[in-house]
């Protein structure tokens, strides 16, 4: 048969169909066949995979699983010369210290309050993540308003008492706020009355926030030096990422801002941030903070690390969107500008969601190192998980040579879920984002 | 050329030119991109500008809302004048349209909210009215049936009348075309080109940067040819075709026209 191609003339005659593919050979054994065995480093390496999974995952099972002790009151259960088994984890080492690994040394009659906590966080998340959830523009004011005021009262019992000279200086400090705006709208030259609305608003949340601190509920108070465990790795990690996202988007915007000395001030704050370790940061803020501070002030002990853990990661953060920021053709933001969009618009509207999304999974990255950096903060005494964890298995009532490892067993299984948990979301809505918007 | 600037007060507005530029200059860091343009645009004016390439025409539409600033010279555009004020700027780039070579749709939003976003949060509409103007824009382009698919689903052509039919919908005063079927597949042009045909005969105030000489001939009030950052030479399309005057004109027109 000839084809075109041997023909100075062709003319079609007959319309060729579609036709289904040839068919594969399909099956596990092909499958196997294919991916596995389909040459002879391939299949070398296949070997090899096999022999570390055959060596690793056995051991690891008896240990966690298989010969584990999962019942007992103290030590004997998990020592062989008491009579109990001494090959596997110590479950219930973690179950009878259980509540001091959750709460720290949280006064006991006092930790429902800590539980309400968890599940107001646990509310706001499944708000905020969950994409189908209805009116999340409410799940954001409460999850970055409601939810943080309440926790506070909640958690420390509010009350605080604030002098008559303090509400003095709030009424002098948001005077001055309105009038930062106005001045701003000013200098701008944009229309006076959003911006004293902005300012009022912004001056309004702030005192209604303080007012509701100051209010006496009746809680009885509990300081912060007895709060620990799974309470404070989660509270230092959500305070971390909320705080880290929108910080680093401004720092991000800062630094490609065309404003000299918003620009430096970025800079000089970004590369400090980067260039300390993060171990530095903490003590610094731990040690240094209050010698910054006028004499008769003093920061919350916990409060600190907490400021330092949130700006170290705004720092990284800023540096991941500024990537998306860089990846953003020109012509979106000319779009934007030629229909009109001020600057605000243009970028809440159309370059930051671009943005955001080009960079998820250095955004989540950040977010996972977070969560996890949340146990360097044993290092200035706070009762993190891993320090609840630390502090108990020298406890002589649970002395066991296992004790130890299921401690540290129990550690990685928390940041795991917690991490992997992340990941996994990012992956869904990275998926999700993508579907409608294929090039 | 003429550069008579009359005081815009004194004027009734419908009289005043849409468009004056006038002893416009512009540099890129050393290089003189744009040299001593004078131009004025009428109400209802169909200008078609083309030129080599880097002889500035494209810089010369975008100083008009000011996605260039220009460094020496005035530009008014609707009687208002581009200073460094940037609420006047916000306000001509309202009136002013904008089509791009490469379209610059949002690849974020659906085409309808591509078409609605600039009503809603620019001029306050409510979004039901932004739906309704946007739908009607759409089906003028002839693509109601895609408003809500996103753009990169779209063909090139049907981006490009989507990219129309977003500035439209902000019902500008003036329309800049700049190179707009530059970046289509062949037979995407006459779509897009037909599109702007029909702008063209409602009225619409119009400034093209396109070498679609046959879209000139047929539209047309001035053809601009523009080298060095100059303009060369401005004519009535008839003129400017039969009988090209500068030495320049005729060598570009030979090159493009076989």
């Amino acid at each position: 048969m000839s084809t075109a191609v041997d023909m100075p003339r062709f003319v079609r005659a007959r319309e060729a169909e579609a036709l289904p593919p040839p068919n594969l050979a399909r099956g596990p054994i092909a499958w196997v066949r294919e991916n596995l065995f389909s040459g002879p480093f391939n299949t070398i390496l296949t070997l090899v995979v096999f022999y570390l999974l055959y060596i690793s995952v056995p051991p690891l099972l008896n240990f966690l699983v298989f010969d584990a002790v999962w019942t007992g009151a103290d030590r004997a259960a998990c020592r062989a010369d008491a009579g109990g088994s001494e090959s596997g984890a110590c479950w219930a080492f973690i179950w009878d210290k259980i509540n001091y690994f959750i709460y720290g040394s949280y006064t006991i009659s006092e930790r429902w309050r800590v539980n309400i906590f968890f599940s107001l966080l646990a509310i706001g998340v499944v708000w905020l993540l969950w994409l189908k959830a209805p009116r999340r523009d409410l799940g954001a004011v409460y999850f970055f308003w409601v939810f943080p005021v309440v926790s506070y009262i909640l958690l420390t019992g509010g009350n605080e008492n604030f002098s008559v000279r303090f509400w003095i200086g709030f009424a002098i400090f948001g005077a001055l706020i309105i009038a930062l705006f106005a001045f701003v709208s000013a200098l701008l030259k944009t229309s006076m009355r959003p911006a004293l609305i902005l300012g009022g608003g912004i001056v309004a949340v702030i005192g209604v926030t303080l007012a509701l601190v100051d209010f006496n509920f009746g809680l009885e108070h509990v300081p912060t030096s007895l709060w620990g465990g799974i309470l404070v790795t989660l509270l230092v990690a959500t305070v971390g990422i909320v705080v880290s996202l929108p910080f680093g988007i401004v720092l991000a915007l800062g630094r490609r801002s065309n404003l000299p000395i918003v620009r430096l001030a970025s800079v000089i704050f970004i590369e400090f941030v980067r260039g300390v370790p993060l171990i530095t940061v903490l003590i610094m803020a731990n040690t240094m903070l209050p010698l910054f501070l006028p004499g008769d002030m003093t920061v919350d002990r916990l409060l600190r690390p907490l400021i330092g853990t949130a700006l170290f990661a705004s720092a990284y953060m800023a540096e991941v969107v500024r990537g998306g920021l860089q990846a953003m053709p020109k012509g979106q933001y000319e779009g934007a500008m030629s229909l009109g969009l001020n600057y605000p618009q243009m970028m809440s509207l159309i370059i930051l969601p671009q943005a955001l999304r080009i960079v998820i999974p250095g955004i989540v990255n950040t977010f996972i190192g977070l969560f996890k950096d949340t146990s360097l903060v044993a290092i200035v005494g706070i009762f993190d998980l891993v320090k609840t964890i630390e502090a108990s298995r020298i406890d002589p009532d649970w002395a066991a040579p296992t004790i130890g490892l299921t401690g540290y067993a129990f550690a990685a299984l928390f940041y795991f879920i917690f991490c992997f948990g992340m990941s996994r979301y990012s992956l869904g809505v990275e998926r999700r984002l993508a579907a409608g918007q294929k090039r | 050329m003429s550069a008579q600037h009359i005081p815009s007060a004194t004027v009734d507005p419908q009289a005043q030119p849409a468009i004056e530029m006038i002893d416009v200059h512009k540099w890129f860091g050393e290089f003189h991109v744009l040299r001593d343009i004078n131009l004025n645009v009428r109400r209802g004016e169909r200008i078609v500008i083309c030129g080599p390439s880097g002889s500035g025409k494209s810089t010369m539409i975008r100083c008009i809302n000011r996605l260039e600033e220009h460094q020496k010279g005035r530009i008014i555009v609707d009687g208002v004048e581009l200073l460094d004020d940037l609420k006047r700027i916000d306000e001509v780039r309202r009136d002013v349209g904008m089509v791009f070579q490469h379209f610059n749709l949002f690849p974020h939003l659906t085409i309808l909210e591509n078409c609605t976003l600039a009503p809603i949060w620019v001029k306050k509409m409510p979004r039901k009215e932004a739906e309704e103007i946007a739908m009607h824009y759409l089906t003028r382009v002839k693509i109601p049936e895609q408003a809500n698919k996103y753009p990169g689903q779209l063909s090139g052509g049907q981006q490009q009348r989507v990219a129309i039919a977003r500035s439209l919908c902000m019902s500008p005063k003036i329309m800049l075309f700049d190179e707009p079927t530059s970046a289509l597949d062949p037979e995407m042009v006459k779509e897009v080109l037909d599109t702007m045909v029909g702008l063209a005969d409602e009225g619409m105030t119009m400034l093209c940067v396109t070498h679609e000489m046959g879209f000139a001939r047929q539209v047309a009030d001035r053809v601009i040819f523009m080298d060095y950052g100059q303009i060369v030479e401005m004519n009535t399309p008839d003129e400017f075709f039969k009988n090209p005057q500068h030495e320049r004109t005729r060598l570009f027109l030979s090159q493009i026209l076989h």
